[in-house]
């Protein structure tokens, strides 16, 4: 290994002062640590500044900081992070993994904090548990159609507008920003987006209003709070969804109780 | 090895790897099979249980599936929600035999595609019936509401992809991969709804528990609390995706890695052809050696942008100051026919040469520049910004550079295997009871995958065939018994895990793992990567022993085994790579041909891949014999009845 050069010379690089949440588990007292770490370039990604970080830490013999992410490239959800009090950081239109450290000033200082809400509870450090988001899917975010039992995909025409729409609320990657940013810690445009998805493809429609309706409980079942028409969900998304969508939700949900 | 080597390398078939095809004709094979296979009586499902590790396109669409039939599935992935599965991350789309574009596509035509794509490298029956359950999957999809592209009259659309002749790939705008997981994850938790499938969220595969000879159980590591847990089932199906992290730089997710394979592997699951690794051209390069994660641009961008490093070493300027005279067109100058647009595997060698030569760009000179100022010349900045928009701007997100000003830097890396464990006809590992779906087996793309295949052999795979060959053998060889977590093979395979558990907190030595990673990732890129000899593979193969011994000297992990510890998760991981890399060396060593992404240097013809067909059409399994480094090989010959085998010309 010693004998083994760097992949690339060492860049200088800047330095930054980061204040980071700890936790050591779900029912321990957190706080705000500081850690400063270097030779980071314009270019790199905020993940990656903190897996820098991490190694620092391993190698002075400290416990690193939680955090988690997988795909790097914006799109399985699994990042999140509150960034200087924004979920997702300060780039619109983009998850934490593909926030580049350009946006922050060298030598500045950054507040990492995780998503916090009532149904979010803290795991370790950075990382929180958004089990919930797959139980709202679990009360109806589906088509109830069995392997096999589909006809063909041509007898099913969607209008290319629908198609379109509905493609627009499918592109939700599950993040829970919109839970973070929002007062209420609703978990609306989240919800909002898998009802509307469907309520606007004819496969949709057989089970829409008990969809809705099912979802629609189980958030509030599960702690998320009431929406409250802030908009600060739709301006974290990193996948700009709009609150269209949870206008679209509440006419849903209120046909199907009034007429169900 | 050594052994081996020396014998007569014409295949003959080991017992352990029948293939148990069926007989009859090719077209008609799995329809036949099918209507003979032993049934699970409905009453009966509900007393299995199966167990399935992996969420993605393979592992969430068996485990819906098999709850819909009523079976009780235990399903669990690594992340925390089974939608985060990486197949989320394919981007281009989904092939199907369709013909909805009336171009003359058929089954028998994508079959072939796919057989002469993978160089004659797969099994002909696999093949086939991937081509034929191609149309199924469309249909599932759609029903289950994924929003496909359509044409104003409501039809499903269709776009030419890699190079194929037809029309056949069907997208959903550039995320295609994500909506069919979305799909399977929702079926999936539909499932979880009716109960019938029990979800368990951050776990890892460290162990295959075996009872009399058969898979019937696992352990995995619960990574919040770091507890090691057990389970039992009937059969075990691993849907744990590739092992491109052995490269360090991959396209693959931060948690991808082959260890639950491995694992089975030294429970003595063959490991088969594990040289076959692709690479892609077109990503975007690494900024330094922090990072391991590249992102992938479609090799579209090829069709207008053209290939370059400037003529001499070491040439410092700014691309655009380096004038057209000291720019040297590589791809162009050496391949006049095809220029740009030579296949992957050519492509990506080329730019690795230029590289290795001292002309690469960039930060870190692995790079090659991609350049559309001509482009731009001759269509317009706006017809240009109409075919690759979104890639320009995505490299910009990334890069900060304007590639409508600057040339792309882009370089290639790892981004499919097509080796895994072996699997029968019947996607069941030389292990009975243990089945292997995906990117994790090594079945239907021979030595190269093409593109908009992936996604739909793990659809394949986990919707319309372990359905029906997962209770074939449950009926004819596996009784519904109650073996418990008790029983001392558990006991056992926990104690293998906590050793090494044990073990890996004891060194305290002082480097971390990343470090070991980023140093094999090297050795395997350069020596075990788009072009090998005999010489580097040799060379390799002592370097992997020797950073294996420092390792265990070594390598430093902090904090404790009994509670959420992503360094320690790592470690194990790296423990793995370090082994399975050597693995890829010893059969790219002993496969004296080149074929698809395997490219030995010794065996080329003007450039491009020479297979020899008397010698190596068979598949390669490798037996764990107790020592990494002494394989044991198996073969399975493969017998093409449809097509006639071909050297693969792009000219």
């Amino acid at each position: 290994m010693s004998k083994e050069e760097p992949i690339a010379k060492k860049p200088q690089g800047s330095r930054y002062t980061l204040r980071v949440w700890r936790q050591a588990g779900k029912d321990k007292a957190g706080g705000l640590q500081t850690y400063t770490v270097n030779g980071i370039i314009p270019n790199m990604s905020f993940l990656e500044m903190l897996d820098v970080l991490n190694e620092q830490l391993v190698k002075e013999g400290k416990e690193a900081i939680a955090f988690d992410s997988d795909c790097r490239e914006g799109i399985c959800g699994m990042c999140s992070l509150v960034i200087d009090g924004v979920a997702h950081g300060p780039h619109a239109g983009c998850t934490t993994c593909s926030v580049r450290m350009r946006d922050f000033p060298a030598g500045s200082t950054i507040t990492i904090e995780p998503f916090r809400a009532r149904a979010f509870p803290v795991i370790k450090d950075l990382v929180v548990d958004r089990s919930s988001f797959d139980q709202i899917i679990a009360a109806g975010g589906y088509v109830s159609v069995n392997t096999g039992a589909a006809p063909d995909a041509n007898c099913i025409p969607v209008g290319k507008e629908a198609a379109d729409k509905a493609m627009d609320a499918a592109a939700c990657i599950g993040c829970g920003a919109c839970v973070a940013a929002c007062p209420n810690a609703s978990a609306s445009l989240f919800t909002a987006a898998k009802i509307t998805q469907l309520a606007m493809l004819p496969q949709g429609q057989p089970e829409r209003k008990k969809r809705v309706v099912a979802m629609v409980e189980e958030m509030d079942r599960l702690g998320f709070g009431d929406c409250s028409n802030h908009g600060e969900c739709e301006a974290v998304c990193p996948k700009e969804i709009g609150i269209n969508h949870i206008a679209q939700m509440r006419r849903d949900y209120l046909m199907a109780t009034l007429a169900p | 090895m050594s052994t081996t080597l020396e014998e007569d390398l014409r295949a003959v078939a080991s017992p352990l790897m029948n293939s148990n095809v069926p007989e009859g004709p090719l077209e008609s094979k799995w329809t036949d099979y099918k209507s003979h296979m032993k049934l699970v009586n409905p009453a009966n499902k509900r007393k299995y249980t199966i167990i399935v590790v992996g969420t993605g396109l393979a592992g969430g669409a068996a485990a819906a599936s098999l709850g819909e039939m009523g079976y009780k599935v235990l399903n669990f992935c690594i992340q925390d929600s089974p939608r985060r599965a990486h197949s989320v991350a394919a981007q281009g789309g989904i092939n199907a035999a369709k013909n909805y574009a009336n171009d003359g596509d058929s089954v028998y035509r994508l079959f072939y595609d796919t057989i002469k794509g993978g160089d004659y490298r797969a099994r002909e029956a696999n093949v086939h019936r991937l081509a034929e359950v191609s149309v199924n999957i469309i249909d599932q999809c759609a029903a289950q509401g994924v929003p496909f592209a359509r044409e104003y009259g409501g039809a499903l659309t269709n776009r030419s992809f890699g190079g194929a002749q037809v029309s056949r790939t069907f997208y959903a705008r550039g995320q295609t991969g994500q909506q069919l997981l979305l799909g399977a994850y929702s079926s999936l938790m539909r499932q979880v709804h009716e109960k019938t499938v029990t979800m368990y969220t951050r776990r890892e595969m460290l162990e295959l528990v075996m009872v009399d000879g058969k898979a019937r159980g696992i352990v995995v590591r619960n990574l919040i609390n770091g507890k090691l847990e057990t389970y039992a089932g009937h059969a075990v199906l691993l849907c744990t995706g590739g092992y491109g992290t052995v490269f360090y730089l991959s396209t693959n997710a931060v948690n991808s890695n082959p260890t639950a394979a491995w694992r089975c592997h030294k429970q003595g699951a063959l490991f088969a052809n594990p040289c076959y690794t692709q690479i892609h051209p077109t990503c975007i390069p690494q900024e330094g050696d922090y990072q391991s994660k590249l992102t992938l641009m479609s090799e579209s961008l090829r069709n207008d942008g053209r290939v370059w490093v400037p003529k001499e070493p070491g040439d410092k300027r700014k691309p655009n100051e380096i004038p057209d005279d000291q720019r040297d067109y590589f791809l162009e100058r050496r391949y006049p026919a095809f220029g740009n647009l030579v296949p992957r595997d050519i492509a990506s060698r080329a730019a690795k040469l230029e590289c290795d030569n001292g002309k690469g760009v960039g930060l870190t000179g692995k790079a090659v520049y991609l350049d559309f100022r001509d482009a731009i010349k001759r269509l317009g900045k706006q017809t240009v910004k109409e075919r690759y928009g979104n890639l320009f701007q995505m490299y910009e997100e990334i890069t900060n550079e304007d590639p409508y000003k600057v040339p792309m830097r882009i370089y290639p890396a790892s981004h499919y295997t097509m080796g895994g464990l072996w699997v029968d006809y019947n996607l069941m590992t030389n292990i009975p009871g243990l089945f292997a779906l995906g990117e994790a087996n090594f079945s239907d793309h021979g030595a190269n995958r093409l593109g908009a295949s992936a996604l739909m052999q793990g659809l394949a795979d986990g919707y319309f065939v372990i359905p029906y060959t997962l209770g074939n053998y449950l009926a004819s060889s596996q009784p519904a018994d109650n073996l418990t977590t008790e029983h001392e093979a558990f006991q056992a395979a926990v104690a293998r895990v906590q050793e090494m558990t044990d073990k890996l907190l004891s060194i305290q030595g002082d480097t971390t793992p990343t470090e070991f990673w980023r140093a094999l990732g090297k050795i395997v890129w350069n020596h075990v990567g788009m072009a090998r000899n005999a010489a580097g593979l040799k060379q390799a193969i002592e370097e992997i022993k020797a950073l294996r011994a420092e390792f265990w000297k070594k390598v430093k992990v902090d904090g404790k085994g009994d509670t959420l510890n992503k360094n320690l998760e790592f470690a194990g991981r790296v423990v793995d790579y370090l082994e399975l890399a050597e693995l890829m060396a010893i059969d790219a060593l002993h496969r004296e041909e080149s074929c698809g992404g395997h490219f030995r240097e010794e065996y080329q013809k003007d450039g491009e891949a020479l297979r020899n067909d008397d010698k190596f059409c068979y598949v390669a399994g490798w037996k764990y014999t107790g020592d990494v480094s002494q394989p044991e090989l198996h073969k399975e010959p493969l017998h093409f009845e449809s097509i006639k085998l071909q050297q693969r010309d792009y000219k």
